[in-house]
């Protein structure tokens, strides 16, 4: 280390004022042989915090199915993973958190979450076309969840829309749990010519390294490490920790960036988002396996008399580290200076592992690009798990514990209008939905969102999936679930699922029950995903969910999905078509009302087992929707998760106008036949005249299945009893959520 | 006819709008970069919605100062066609080429959604080919489309027919309902008294193509395209 160096060494105390643990120090100073100073204990500390390292997960996260047909960058392999789409496409899609910024800072900590994911996408040369997301705030009805709701909600609206990318598809759960902590998932989607996309590497000893983008501020310093704690009353402290964006910026860099890569004069490129500088140069010399020199006052600030630590740790957002082939400068100005962005050298890549950073001339660090990197010399840690005690305990309950209900009509109004159930159009038509043209499912509904790749016969299905309540019931089953019924919407909106990226959110990992939540969630995902041939393609962790006073929220892994459809007609909508048609269930009813929101919101009852679930059963019923919609004959798809039968046939009706007629089976409790979740069945409609058909093509499947009645009139009837207008029922749908968000 | 559509650094539905011209209605169309000042040879010119320079101070407030917009005012000060959508129009209302200004919506909150609007003419160069009382379903996406005129203003409009459209329900009736974002006279797009400039709030471009279920903003282009001679 250079003698001139003024910074003090750092101690112990230093290392765990930075989230690192005393065995880690150590570590640090044996790699280096020396103590570090504060400039390297600082890249060290972002570098194995959780949200970089993966230190806690990555164990479990290897026992993940990676493999499958369509892979072409698998996970951990590039920013986001890539599937082949045919026609010589490829599809880039990832998912991530954004949960502990939005919990303090909730409009810009959402907004920097959809910049972040949509640069994971197209620094790899794909352009974003649509977003997703997934939330989950808590009761509702609270005054904080409503400020957080409508600064998250905003905060999207506003990046997401700016940027011009649609967001075509999402959830949003409440649940008491999520108080405190609320849980922001972003998922972008990108598309790109295969063979031309970029990678994040860095190579060729004399290549310059430039920054382009923003200038870099002191926004969001140590956000990595704030991300990998528990949030607290005293989180707001940490506000500097949280970034702030700019989509005008952000839409500025993916036209240059997807500009630049045309020119051929890039070697490899990455965004900064977390962990800023020190990530990006520290990743892109560990995977191209060469060093960089890198000169920190060449990094154009906002802020005058930066100190090294914070130019290196800044999360200043839409920045991009290029690395150059020598002597094709001159085109990557020319392209920046079009957009009117920064574009500026800060450093030169060289032989050897080392990246040395330069401040002035002077040399402020010095550290072995691996050590630093997930894979390389950055912590892995196996922790101990231990199965909770209340997960026995839900076991217990058994459906005679709870009496049926005296009167439907009311269990009906409450799920139609929980805020679970009920239309979510408060908060996406705060989103540009349809920028861009090609969302097909704006006008014709389906459980997947469908977007439709222009010039080619085919289309796109995305889904982001997770009942946290399952999960918590059932972590491993709750898991499978989530990528089932994620497979299960694309099936029923005429696709065939092709790759997974999930966003694992959970508690402190610490804490061996969390750990346990954490490791059976696993087990349930690789199972789903093996049995769906949808490998995992990447995503994230987070951790840390938890207030210090509320306990951990519901375990959440947030599975999204991509599918594709190989003929875009096939594209079948939720909402039913034409008087007379004819309904069925596909799969099997069972007595069951575990972990509905009918068993949980209406009875109160919040300790029962996972809903019924069997993988097989699952598969086989989605070969037989796939079989029936190929056949050209299905006016109606829709598959049963919240609510039960009788949300599915309602949201139906209440997307066609057209009323309902049915019967339930006697086999069963009427309650557990209309409100419960069990899982693995589909609702569709065929005209009178396709009855037969479907009917062969089902009982050819070998699975069970049964008629339920009929499209008719404009009323809701069960058994012979009307319970009201459809129109009545929709008004409730469409309107509870922005009746206690207006209030 | 040649399309000329401006692109602003944050214009975001350029590409929907060359999408439409070029591969639905078959014409030629070109993008005019903000910082040019040449139209090429454009015989109508769309300013297509999205964020111009970014929109933090107010929509379209910057954009009508850019370069291009220089060749656009002459344009339209010499009776060429200039058509605005969205931030398109906003800009045209920051540059006064069509009367009237954008306000943020009533519910101060960005809107997405399809809505309905009624043709009041049929006869101007966006309405002319729409099917009398047909109300069509046209998409919003904005944060700032509350139109607004003084009433001196908004009277010499209604005379002169400079009303294009407003919105309205399924049936066609024009209530305060089915204003989504409070608009004066539920207002949804406007021509100058010269009638050849144009803007409304709604995205006809995204209610064009087959595959998306919806094309009745098919209308507006057929009705520009017979009103130019193009479409017989």
């Amino acid at each position: 280390m250079a003698q001139t160096q003024q910074e003090a060494l750092t101690t112990v105390e230093t290392a765990k004022k930075l989230g690192l643990l005393p065995e880690e120090f150590e570590k640090i100073k044996s790699i280096l042989g020396r103590t570090p100073n504060f400039t390297e204990l600082s890249v060290y500390s972002v570098m194995w915090s959780e949200h970089c390292s993966y230190k806690n997960s990555i164990i479990w996260l290897k026992t993940l199915p990676k493999d499958g047909p369509h892979m072409l960058a698998k996970a951990g392999e590039e920013n986001a993973g890539l599937v082949d789409i045919g026609d010589g496409l490829a599809c880039a899609f990832k998912i991530e958190s954004h949960n502990h910024p939005s919990a303090i800072e909730p409009y810009q900590g959402a907004a920097t979450g959809v910049g972040g994911i949509n640069r994971d996408i197209f620094t790899m040369g794909a352009r974003p076309i649509a977003q997703l997301n997934s939330l989950r705030f808590g009761d509702i009805n609270s005054a904080k969840t409503q400020w957080i709701m409508k600064g998250v909600v905003k905060g999207i609206g506003d990046y997401g829309n700016a940027f011009g990318i649609p967001t075509v598809g999402g959830e949003v759960f409440f649940d008491e749990s999520f108080n405190v902590n609320p849980l922001v998932n972003a998922m972008s989607v990108g598309i790109v010519k295969i063979g031309e996309t970029v990678s994040a590497t860095s190579h060729g000893v004399g290549n310059p390294v430039f920054i382009v983008g923003s200038a870099t501020g002191k926004d969001g310093i140590h956000g990595a490490t704030f991300a990998s704690t528990d949030i607290t009353e005293d989180s707001a402290k940490d506000l500097p920790a949280v970034q702030v964006g700019d989509p005008f910026q952000e839409k500025l860099l993916l036209e240059a960036s997807l500009e630049v890569i045309k020119t051929g004069a890039v070697i490899g490129m990455q965004d900064m988002g977390a962990a800023g500088i020190t990530c990006s140069t520290s990743e892109m010399s560990a995977k191209g396996e060469h060093g960089m020199d890198v000169w920190l006052d060449k990094v154009p600030t906002r802020q005058a008399n930066m100190q090294p630590f914070e130019i290196l740790l800044s999360e200043s957002q839409e920045r991009m580290l290029i690395v150059v082939e020598k002597g094709k400068e001159a085109e990557v100005l020319r392209v920046f200076d079009k957009w009117d962005l920064n574009c500026e050298q800060i450093g030169v890549v060289t032989a050897g592992n080392r990246i040395k950073y330069y401040m002035h001339g002077e040399l402020v660090g010095d550290v072995p690009a691996d050590t630093l990197v997930l894979g390389g010399g950055a912590p892995v840690y196996e922790r101990e798990y231990k199965e909770p005690a209340y997960f026995a305990e839900s076991k217990k309950f058994k459906i005679e514990d709870v009496a049926e209900p005296d009167d439907y009509k009311a269990v009906m109004t409450h799920l139609i209008s929980h805020p679970n159930i009920a239309s979510k159009r408060w908060v996406y038509n705060q989103y540009d939905s349809m920028v861009g043209t090609i969302n097909m499912s704006t006008n014709k509904p389906s459980d997947a969102a469908i977007v439709n790749i222009k010039g080619s016969k085919k289309a796109l299905a995305m889904s982001v999936d997770c009942n946290s309540r399952y999960v918590n019931a059932d972590p491993e089953a709750g898991c499978a679930i989530a990528v089932s019924e994620a497979a299960r919407n694309i099936v029923c909106s005429g696709g065939e699922p092709s790759g997974v990226t999930n966003c694992l959110n959970f508690g402190n990992p610490y804490n061996p029950e969390v750990y346990w939540q954490f490791v059976s969630a696993i087990k349930g995902m690789s199972a789903a995903c093996l049995k769906f041939k949808t490998p995992v393609t990447g995503g994230n962790v987070s951790f840390y969910n938890q207030s210090s006073y509320e306990g951990p929220v519901f375990p959440t892994p947030t599975i999204g999905m991509i599918g594709i459809l190989d003929d875009k007609n096939l594209h079948t909508s939720l909402s039913f078509k034409n008087e007379g048609d004819v309904i069925y269930l596909i799969g099997e009813n069972h007595n069951d009302i575990n972990s509905s929101e009918y068993l949980y919101s209406f009875h109160k009852v919040k300790s029962s087992p996972a809903p019924h679930f069997n993988l097989d059963e699952e598969f086989n019923v989605h070969q037989a929707v796939k079989k029936t919609i190929a056949s050209g004959i299905i006016e109606s798809a829709h598959d049963c998760s919240d609510g039960g039968v009788f949300v599915n046939l309602t949201e139906s009706a209440i997307q066609s106008g057209l009323g309902f007629d049915i019967s339930t089976d006697k086999n069963f409790r009427k309650d557990a036949f209309l409100f419960g979740e069990a899982q693995s069945r589909v609702v569709v409609t065929v005209k009178k005249d396709d009855e037969i058909a479907l009917v062969d093509i089902l009982k050819s499947s070998g699975l069970t299945f049964s008629k339920l009645g009929f499209v008719r009139g404009k009323d809701v009837k069960i058994d012979d009893e009307n319970y009201g207008s459809v129109s009545e029922f929709k008004k409730l749908y469409e309107t509870s959520i922005e009746k206690i968000m207006n209030n | 006819m040649k399309f000329g559509v401006v692109v602003f650094p944050g214009s975001n539905c350029d590409e929907d709008m060359v999408y439409v011209l070029s591969n639905i209605m078959g014409q030629e169309t070109v993008k005019l970069w903000h910082k040019n000042t040449d139209l090429e040879g454009c015989d109508v010119i769309v300013l297509p919605g999205g964020f111009s320079y970014g929109d933090y101070l107010r929509s379209g407030a910057i954009a009508r100062f850019s370069p291009i917009m220089e060749g656009v005012i002459q344009h339209a000060n010499k009776g060429g066609i200039v058509f605005g959508v969205c931030n398109g129009f906003q800009v045209l209302c920051e540059a006064g080429l069509v009367p009237g200004a954008l306000l943020q919506n009533t519910e101060r909150k960005f809107i997405c959604k399809n809505v309905f609007i009624k043709a009041q003419n049929n006869d101007s160069l966006l309405t002319n080919s729409i099917p009398k009382d047909r109300a069509l379903k046209i998409p919003i996406a904005h944060g700032e489309g509350r139109y607004f005129a003084d009433e001196k203003t908004l009277k010499e409009m209604n005379e002169n027919g400079q009303i294009l459209f407003r919105y309205c329900d399924e049936k066609g009736e024009i209530t305060d309902d089915a204003n989504p974002n409070g608009a004066t006279e539920n207002i949804a797009g406007v021509c100058n008294a010269g009638k050849n400039v144009f803007g409304m709030m709604p995205h006809p471009e995204r209610a064009a193509d087959s595959i998306l279920s919806n094309e009745d903003g098919k209308f507006l282009f057929e009705s520009i395209l017979k009103k130019t001679g193009v479409l017989a």
